[in-house]
């Protein structure tokens, strides 16, 4: 019992330092790729090649002076950050970023912390739990500017949730009509990836993504032009932090969760053949590391992604947010849906 | 009246169906910024890195002094007349006896200031002088923070007697050619110097 909780305490460690760090790297290379973008050079100053910008990012951020306003609600302005950052931070439990791999002894680990059985519920669940961190935060500042970023932050995260989980059921019932994440990437083991089965619900998920992370061209709720700086106004210091090092969280799960959902987690092309060239055994610890480096990749492909389309597309006014969102994904993902209901009954694979 | 061929007409008609899609607009200009990626970066690391500069570059000035390190400049004021900014100031003082080694001539610039917020480094201080005395170098005028700062006087104007300044490239040969004739006696010293 004791071994369980400490091999489940390690995966942990390991899990919330890779997605810290990842966060971390994230915000250097969304500045590089943006230079990149712009043909500029990007920071280079701060150790080799610029590498040690995060830190002092972080650092210059600890330092920065903390301000409370006066009229803010002191527990709520502080709960807000935290919560933000919590439930970016639990997204990353139900992922399996790599296949079990068996040791000598013959006991199983997993590369993944938990698999419930529920998981996409679960992701779902607190992802939308994240935007009370913004609506808490926005609210407790006492600002017009703060409360109008919250306000929109979360009409914006509810309007898109619902393409969203209408695009994952159509997901759900190719999978197989399974709602855990470790046997959605497994069953895309042997056959094709999701996405030749989902191209339009992939679609429809990206877009979706792109809202409920808050990343460019649905970044309304920190809208500088307009919200001077939206739900983060009166915030300074790591509090400030928090917030925009919680995005980057939010973005590094939100690739890593399409990746899985639609291009087949740590599968990749060929790989019972490569693991067979290279003479590896079922259950290998180097199957788990080599899929554990696809998964990677697809993930840093997405979040390069992420970060193109920001340095590319304007923002979009208020209306045409909600348009797109309730009059052209929703009514998109039903027919989706539709589609995908009647096809895999045609298949014979759904039973009333 | 058409200024440019860029002008366009603004319409305000109905998207097209492809139009109202976006996606062929998004994948276009996705396109456009990814082309960028590969495209040279125009960034000059400046401290790092430094721009090639012309060999005769009109940069900070310098008050030359002679092969045995007497002050060449008389303070006659020909730069400051010749000055278009009038950014030159001086004041002349008479050479004492046991000075013969750091003034050239029996009279002396006692001050020379050089505003280098009103020089526009044009030279004509330079074509103007008759002592060799004052050059255009290819150095920079440091940033300050105060105006005050800006003003040089003659301890950052002068060229220290062990840190001398290379002006060579800036003496042309037909301005020592023309310095040669007879009268501008003081020129001499160059005859046996690098330019003949």
């Amino acid at each position: 019992m004791l071994t369980v909780i400490l091999v489940k305490l390690i995966t942990c460690v390991i899990v919330f330092a890779i997605s810290l760090g990842v966060a971390a790297y994230a915000t250097l290379w969304e500045r590089k790729f943006s230079a990149l973008l712009q043909d500029r050079v990007g920071p280079d100053r701060a150790g080799p090649k610029g590498l040690l910008q995060p830190l002092a990012d972080g650092g210059k951020m600890f330092f920065k002076e903390e301000i409370i306003p006066n009229v803010s609600n002191k527990f709520l302005f502080i709960l807000g950050p935290s919560l933000f950052m919590i439930t970016a931070l639990m997204t990353g439990t139900v992922i399996p970023w790599g296949k079990d791999f068996t040791t000598a002894n013959g006991t199983t680990y997993s590369f993944q912390i938990t698999d419930i059985n529920i998981g996409v519920l679960y992701l779902l669940g607190v992802v939308s739990i994240g935007v009370y961190g913004i609506m808490i935060g926005g609210w407790a500042s006492n600002n017009k500017y703060a409360l109008l970023g919250a306000i929109r932050s979360s009409s914006q995260m509810i309007s898109y949730e619902i393409a969203m989980g209408i695009s994952v059921i159509a997901l759900v019932i190719t999978a197989g009509g399974t709602l855990s994440l470790r046997e959605i990437v497994g069953q895309q083991d042997a056959g094709w990836a999701n996405i030749v089965y989902q191209p339009l619900g992939f679609l429809i998920f990206f877009v979706c993504a792109l809202a409920e992370t808050n990343r460019a061209p649905f970044d309304l709720p920190e809208c500088e032009a307009e919200l001077v700086g939206g739900y983060h106004t009166e915030y300074s210091s790591m509090k400030l932090g928090l917030f925009l090092f919680a995005e980057y969280i939010n973005m590094f799960i939100s690739s890593a969760v399409m990746s899985a959902f639609y291009f087949g987690g740590y599968n990749f092309p060929f790989a019972q053949e490569l693991y067979h060239a290279m003479g590896l055994q079922d259950g290998s610890i180097w199957i788990s590391i080599i899929g554990f480096g696809a998964f990677f990749t697809k993930i840093v492909i997405f979040i390069c992604v992420f970060m193109w389309i920001r340095w590319t597309l304007p923002r979009f006014r208020y209306d045409q947010l909600m348009n797109l969102g309730w009059k052209i994904l929703l009514p998109l993902s039903l027919l989706n849906l539709a589609i995908t209901v009647g096809v895999e009954f045609l298949r014979g694979n759904l039973h009333f | 009246m058409k200024l440019t061929n860029r002008s366009k007409v603004v319409s305000n008609k109905e998207q097209s169906f492809t139009e109202r899609l976006y996606l062929p607009g998004i994948i276009k200009g996705m396109a456009i910024t990814g082309s960028h990626l590969f495209k040279r970066r125009a960034t000059v690391k400046y401290p790092d890195e430094l721009r090639p500069i012309a060999a005769v570059y009109r940069g900070q000035h310098v008050l030359k002094r002679d092969e045995n390190g007497a002050e060449r400049c008389t303070a006659c004021g020909l730069c400051a007349v010749a000055c278009p900014a009038e950014a030159i100031t001086m004041e002349s003082a008479e050479r004492k006896k046991g000075e013969e080694g750091l003034y050239r001539e029996e009279k002396y610039a006692k001050t020379y200031e050089i505003n280098m917020l009103r020089c526009i480094f044009c030279g004509l201080c330079e074509e103007a002088c008759p002592k060799e005395a004052i050059f255009l170098t290819d150095r920079i005028v440091d940033t300050e923070y105060e105006r005050e700062d800006f003003v040089y006087g003659k301890d950052k104007l002068v060229e220290k007697v062990d840190k001398r300044i290379d002006v060579s490239k800036r003496q042309t040969l037909e301005v020592a050619e023309f310095k040669k004739i007879p009268g501008l006696k003081h020129n001499e010293v160059w005859k046996g110097n690098k330019l003949k």
